[in-house]
Parts: C-alpha cells; structure tokens; sequence
C-alpha cells in the first residue's frame, strides 16, 4: 500500500499499540495524527502549542501508555522545555517524539537541524528515509524508549513526510496502559533528585552507544575501497540515484552515532564522505572521533539537498565527471502563494496599510500580506512574538506610525497570551487585531481550543478570546466582521486612538476550512469600470485584468468560479461597477 | 537499478487537485506491478501557489525526484506551469498541457506596460524542444461529459496515452480514488482524455497602448482642509496627509491617472494633469507652449 511518510509514522505508532497521540498542527508534520483521527481505539488530540502536547504525552507514558507527540522542527523550540528535562525523568510507557524538519523552507520560517536537539537532549533519535522506513523506525522507537526508559526522537523531514511509497501493513500490537509507579525521585526534578538523574542519563547514553554498534538500522553496500560515503535520512537515496554502486554506509540512528562502525568503514575505504542535509551534525561528530572526512566542503549545509546537488558535489570532489546540463526552462510570470479569495484576513490589512501602522506580524496565513500589493506586515519571526515585539517596538519610540501586532487565533492561543499580559503589565500603547477564523488556516484547517470541537471530531467548551483579553485587563477589546470595511477601518483606527494596549478581533471564518464558504459571485458591469485599480489593491486572486481599457488602463474581471462573494472589491469600487452575478 | 527508473511531473496551481491526480497515477503504476515513489511539495503552495509533484517508477526505486531532463511526461494542469516545469521532461518525451490559464494578481501589476506577465499559449516552445505534445481543453471536454470537476481525469487520458500501463490498472486507480459517486464520469472523461490529441490554441489578444509616464498631480493647498479623502482612496498610495494636516504627494510616479482623488475631493482642491510627455508631445503637435 502507498502510504505517505506520515501516514507510515502513524501506522507504525497503531501497530506498536500507541493509546494516545497529541500535536500542534505544523507542515510537513500535519497529517501524521490527522491519518489516524477517525481510529476509536487511539485518543487522538491536538493541544494549543507543542510544549503542552509534550506535557500531555509525557503525563500519558508515566501513566503506563504509549504515547506519540508530533511536532515541526520549529515546535520542538516551544516544546524545548519538556524535552530536556524528561530526558532525566525517562518515560514509563514508551514515548515517541515524531518531528518533521524542513529543509529548503517550504513552508517554515527556518530550517533548523533537530538533530542537534537529540545531541542536547541526550535522547536517541531515529531518521528514516522513506515509508517503509518510517513505520519500521516508529515501532522501534517505542520499544527503545521502553528498554532505554527515554524518549525517543523520529526525526523526518518534507521530502520523507509527503513521500509516498510502498509499506507492508501489519497488525496491531494491543498494550493496555500499565498504570502509574510513584517514584518522586525518578519524576520530582528537583534539585536533590535532578543530581542523581543526570548521571542516570549520561550512563544510558553509554549503553545507548553500545547498543547502536550493533543496530541493523546501520546499512554497509558495496565492495568499492577508493572512497565510501556515510549517509542518513533522504540524502541516501540521492546518493544512491547518483552512484548506484558506491559503498555506503547508511545510518538508521542518528544520535548516538555507531562510531566504532563509522571508524571502521573508514579504514576500509581510501576517501570517506558524508552526504547529510542541513548541519554537518554527523560530519563533525565523526571528525571530533578523530576521523578524517569531507562533506559539507561538496554538499550545502543551506536547503534541501536533491540527486543534482550530491551529482555535483562529487564532480567538484573529483569522483564524478562533469555532466551534461539540461536546458533551463524560459523564465515565466511568477505564482507565489496568496491569501485566498474572500479571506477575511484581507480588510485589516488594507486598513493597516492605509494608517501607516508599523505592523509586527506573526505566523499563519496572514504572514502572506507582507506582500504586494497589501504589503502591510513588517516583522514575522516566531509564534505569538508578534506582541512582545509590539512591546517593545512601541517602547523603542523608533515606529514611525502607530504600532499593531497582528495574530491568528491558533497562534494567539499557541504562544500569544503571555505576549498580551505582558503589553496590559506595561500598559503599552499598541494595538493587538486578533485574526479569527475559526481554525488553523495554513496547515489546511485544523481545530483549536478556541472552535469547540475536537480533533476527533466530539464537541467541547470554547475558549471565549473576548472574555479572555478581558480578563488579562485589556480595557478597550472589539470584534469586527472584517467583511464590513468601513466598520474595521473604524474599529482599528479606534483602537490605535485608545491610549494602553486594545485588542479588536475580527470574526469572519476561514473560506477554505472546516466548510468552504461559497455566497453568490460578484461581476464587473464593464461599461461602468473606470479601470482606477482600487479593487487591485484588495490582491484578491479571483481579480484580474481584463482585454478592455479606460484610458489607456486595465479594466478588470471577475472569475465566477473562485469569486467567494465576500463583497469586499464592491465595497471599495468607487463607481459602483461591481455587481451580483445574476441567476445564482 | 536506477537506469530502469521512470519519472513524470504533474504541475498546477493550488487547489487543482495536483495532488489527488498524483495519487491515481502512482495508484495505477502499482496495480501495474512497479514499485512507486511519489513526492509533492505543498503547505504554502495550497494557497494559490505552484504545486509540482514527482512521480517514479520502476523495478526499485531509490531516489523520490524526478531528475531535470528525464521526465517521460510533463503534465501541466495550466498554461504557465507546462512552462515553469518543461527542463524536467527528457529529450522526446512529452507535455500534456491543459490550455486553462490562471494568471495571478502579481502579473497585473505594471502599471507602466498596463500588460500582464503571463505567457502567450504557444507550442513552439515545445517544438524546438524537439518534445511530443499534447494541448487539451480539459474544463470543455469534462463539461460536455456533464461535470467539470472531471477534468482532472482528462488529462490522466491524456497522459495514459504516452505511458504503457493498461487501461484496466488506471480505471481501478481512478474508481478507488475519485469521490464516491464520480466514478463514472471520471472514467468517461479519462477515456476521452486518451482520446483528444489536439486542441487549437486561443489566439492572443493584443496589449493595450503602453501608459506614457506618470501623470502630474496638482493640489491646490489654500483649498485643502487635510480632511483624507484623497489618500484614502488612492489606489497607488500617493498621497498623504502629514503631520500638520497638509496633503502631500509621497510617491508621484506611482499615479496612474484615474483622478478618483480629483472625483472625490470636496474642495476641488485637486487636479490630474496629463501625463508629462503626453502632454508635451501634444503641444508639440499643436504649436502650443506648455502653461
């Protein structure tokens, strides 16, 4: 069966008899728990951020059941925390950290190694690289957190999550929870207690590193003695495209790293070679054992590496002679990614953008109006800094303009409450627009504590963001139906008048997720456009130029098929040209 | 191993449902006994962005990319993407290009040339190439089939007609993976995709006379009462009114000319003059000097 490499994650985690899996939503790591949502026999759920999805499959192992958290690389930051220090508390059921890196940021804001933390960390950490791979890995990884008593880190990246290839299925493995064992000096970290754990964790690293030695998930091929090349994860498969006979070794475990194999690989080969994405993580490892190899010299440490990019690294290193170049496709108008037609996150920043507002932005679907022509957003760094950078922003006096953090209810839930409480501990003179749609939009639409419903599908109490920000002492919150231009234009610039920090939240949802929202289509009376580009500035995809002019300017045209009917070009159009779609 | 490695590109834009065509593909070349690898990138790329997945097949398959200039088949589900993705297709392979366009907001932003980025629709670049090619009009042909939302499975037609996968293996692929209750109309558009070979491209239509220059501005500040009328509504983000409530012009080459600022000005404190060069060949041609 074709299984992507999350859904082989997830299959692995059924057939190893996981009772509870728990994330935040983050590409590429997203469907790894949406693929087993539907499965009554798992408890599946998302949590606010990453660092309480940890808390939550940590709390679940030391209550005797197998639990998988599932993150992006970024995620791992917030659930930082947690992981160093359950690194000395160890697990009680097995504990599984599935986390998913993306090199050549596809859609990240950075492309950090999570290799690194596994090192930090002290944890092992496992790195398929394929489907097949990623369900073997999973079920492993549980029973080396339970034999190692550690959490264990699956470490994926894009290229190996949306993948798909071939698994065989196998069945499931039931393990009823075991229950809990006090034992305050094994889960109680203080002090005290931490000082007899440390030494805990550095002497299972020693049996961690002995057992790694002899682990079938380290793979020799090949006869060849003039050069051999270590490699993991993805990058083996391009060595493997590029020099089908090459003598490998491919390491299944990446931290610890199986040095006594790696050291004797390398005394049978006359040249050794690191191919690996990202860090030098296993390079610089193997050269601080003392061994000599090249690597990163050959193969970037920056995006994703590809079958061209290691073919060229070893032609640069001699090993390869130069290949013929293929013909480069002809330049062609350019498609990036855009706010949807109808997105309600669209008035706020036109308003933004006409105030002048200096506007620190944060992660989410909204992120996209820093380009043209909204254009509007002037920081984006990590989830919920949007406040604390407002904060401080306004207290720097540098703004030129009024100073506005923008943020998602997900990612205001995620890592923006403390960010406010701070802004109300400091009664800073911003404006916080809390954009609320109702769900995780740029992740495809997922539930959050704020929508009432489960991931699983059941319904629960919503958090209530009015009450909220109330109840952190915001004196001045307002919601806004951002389909009503005029009314957010006023609300905001209101806002940013109210001196001490003020939330307006805008509360249109998502047109994509969880339903598609579809109203009837507007038209261009192309009699009455004067072609003045106002609705152009709106960056609406279902807007474009038409063959007519005014002037010597573009009129414009609407596509019935992606127009939502959100009313927002119509309300702008100076000369009332744009109309209802008749007869639907 | 790798030299009986096979590939093919499947292109679009976010929302054509690239990806769910991908999955019958690989569905099909599975049933037909290979084994697969399929990689899409998406995340961002479902807002409105270009979407490219690979798909490789063979007796064992290592590497999950289709390297450039060895694809068999270039799949394009729009105009632009049959360009953007055309290095990867191998010498005489082939491109299966829906003629749909879908021009992004971004190409209708020169408001000097008032002519969209977007690309003619032209085989040639194909031809000289030396590629196999095939233009559909996969909205049409699913639209006289009675659903348009099948267009997808047209143009797996169309690119079965370059591969040698049976028919059968593509049929269960595509009733196994389309919405329940499309199956038949997906398999009738899947046969006529292997059927049409020729489309005829739209002609183009022309661009329109180039814009000359900005045009000139002209505020009349003993009139103006700062009320922002003007810089509100103004579409290229021109004007301005500052600190001291006097209208100001903070970017004059961005104006366009469309005098909404001239319209709506309560105190007609506001004029658009033609553009500069406009304006000076006029009066060239009239024998008039320049005010």
């Amino acid at each position: 069966m074709l299984l992507s490499g999350n859904e082989a994650v997830a299959q692995g985690a059924v057939e190893a008899g996981v009772l509870l899996a728990v994330g935040y939503p983050g590409t590429p790591s997203t469907e790894i728990l949406e693929s087993i949502a539907a499965r009554p026999d798992i408890d599946v759920r998302w949590s606010p951020n990453e660092k309480v999805a940890f808390d939550v499959g940590l709390g679940a192992s030391l209550g005797g059941a197998r639990a998988l958290v599932t993150m992006k690389h970024v995620g791992l930051n917030v659930a930082a925390d947690t992981l160093m220090t359950s690194a000395y508390t160890g697990v009680g059921a097995g504990l599984v950290i599935a986390c998913a890196d993306d090199p050549g940021m596809h859609s990240s804001q950075n492309e950090q190694d999570t290799r690194a933390y596994a090192r930090m960390a002290g944890v092992p950490l496992l790195e398929p690289s394929n489907s097949a791979e990623a369900k073997e890995y999973t079920v492993l990884a549980f029973a080396i957190s339970e034999e190692f008593d550690t959490p264990v880190i699956v470490r994926t990246t894009t290229r190996v999550s949306h993948n798909r290839g071939v698994v065989e299925l196998g069945p499931r493995t039931e393990r009823p929870a075991t229950g809990f064992e006090r034992n305050p000096a094994k889960y109680v970290m203080v002090p005290g207690y931490a000082k007899t754990r440390r030494p805990a964790l550095l002497e299972r690293l020693k049996r961690l590193e002995a057992y790694v030695e002899t682990s079938p998930l380290t793979v020799e091929s090949g006869t060849a003695t003039d050069f051999g090349v270590v490699t993991c994860g993805i990058a083996h498969h391009y060595v493997q495209e590029v020099l089908a006979d090459a003598r490998t070794l491919k390491l299944g475990i990446n931290h610890p790293l199986p040095m006594e194999r790696i050291r004797a690989f390398a005394a049978s080969v006359d040249r050794l070679f690191v191919v690996e994405e990202l860090d030098p993580h296993v390079e610089m490892a193997v050269r601080a054992a003392g061994i000599e190899v090249e690597g990163k010299a050959f193969f970037s440490q920056v995006g994703e590496l590809s079958p061209e990019l290691v073919r060229r690294g070893f032609e640069i290193a001699g090993l390869l002679p130069p290949s013929a170049s293929v013909e480069p496709a002809p330049p062609t108008v350019k498609r990036p990614p855009l706010l949807c037609p109808g997105c309600p996150h669209t008035p706020p920043f036109l308003v933004l953008k006409r105030l002048g507002a200096v506007v620190t932005g944060d992660i989410g679907c909204y992120t996209l109006a820093a380009l043209e022509p909204l254009a509007s957003m002037d920081t984006c760094v990590a989830m919920g800094s949007s406040i604390g950078m407002a904060v401080g922003m306004a207290a720097s006096g540098g703004a030129q303009g009024p100073v506005v953090a923008t943020i998602g209810d997900s990612t205001f839930i995620h890592g923006g409450i403390q960010g406010l409480a701070e802004a109300v501990y400091s009664q800073a003179n911003i404006t916080v627009i809390i954009l609320d749609n109702g769900t995780v939009g740029m992740t495809g639409g997922q539930e959050h504590p704020g929508t009432g419903v489960t991931l699983q599908g059941s319904e629960t109490v919503a958090l209530d963001l009015v009450a909220l920000c109330e109840a952190l002492g915001v004196q001045d919150v307002k919601v806004v139906d951002p389909y009503d231009l005029a009314a957010t234009y006023s609300a905001i610039e209101n806002a940013i008048a109210h001196i001490g920090p003020s939330v307006v939240i805008t509360n249109r949802p998502c047109v994509e997720a969880p339903v598609k929202v579809r109203d009837t289509p507007f038209r261009v009376i192309a009699e009455a456009c004067t072609a003045c580009q106002s609705c152009m500035t709106l960056g609406c995809p279902s807007i474009v130029w038409s063959d007519e002019t005014h002037e010597g300017r573009r009129k414009v045209v609407i596509d019935p098929v992606t127009c939502t009917g959100c009313t927002l070009c119509a309300q702008i159009c100076p000369p009332a040209a744009i109309t209802l779609v008749e007869g639907r | 191993m790798c030299s009986e490695t096979r590939g093919l590109v499947l292109a679009g834009v976010g929302g054509q449902g690239v990806v769910l065509a991908s999955m019958i593909v690989a569905d099909a070349l599975l049933r037909a006994g290979f084994d697969v690898k399929q990689s899409e990138v998406h995340g961002m790329a479902q807002r409105g962005g270009s979407v490219v997945s690979h798909i490789r097949w063979g007796p064992d398959v290592s590497s999950p990319l289709v390297p450039p200039g060895t694809a068999e088949v270039l799949a394009a589900f729009e105009w632009a993407e049959a360009i953007r993705w055309v290095e990867y297709v191998r010498e005489g392979g082939a491109v299966v290009a829906d003629i749909r366009t879908i021009v992004p907001p971004g190409a209708c932003s020169d408001r000097r040339s008032w002519s969209t980025l977007y690309p003619a629709i032209d085989e040639e670049l194909f031809v000289s190439r030396q590629l196999k090619s095939s233009l559909v009009d996969a909205t049409a042909t699913a639209s006289g089939l009675g659903n348009a939302r099948a267009a997808n499975s047209v143009i797996l037609g169309s690119i079965a007609a370059f591969l040698d996968i049976e028919t059968a293996h593509w049929e269960a692929a595509i009733e196994r993976l389309v919405p329940r209750g499309t199956e038949d109309v997906n398999l009738a558009a899947f046969r006529a995709g292997r059927e049409v070979t020729r489309t005829l491209p739209p002609r183009p239509s022309p661009a329109p006379e180039g814009f000359s220059g900005p045009h000139q501005i002209d505020i009349r500040h003993d009139w103006c009462k700062g009320c922002n009328i003007c810089s509100r509504v103004c579409p290229e983000y021109c004007l301005a009114v500052d600190i001291d409530d006097r209208l100001i012009v903070v970017d004059a080459d961005a104006c366009t000319g469309c005098r909404l600022c001239e319209i709506l000005c309560p105190d007609f404190a506001i004029s658009i003059g033609p553009p500069l060069e406009a304006a000076v060949a006029r009066s060239a041609a009239e024998g008039i000097g320049l005010r």
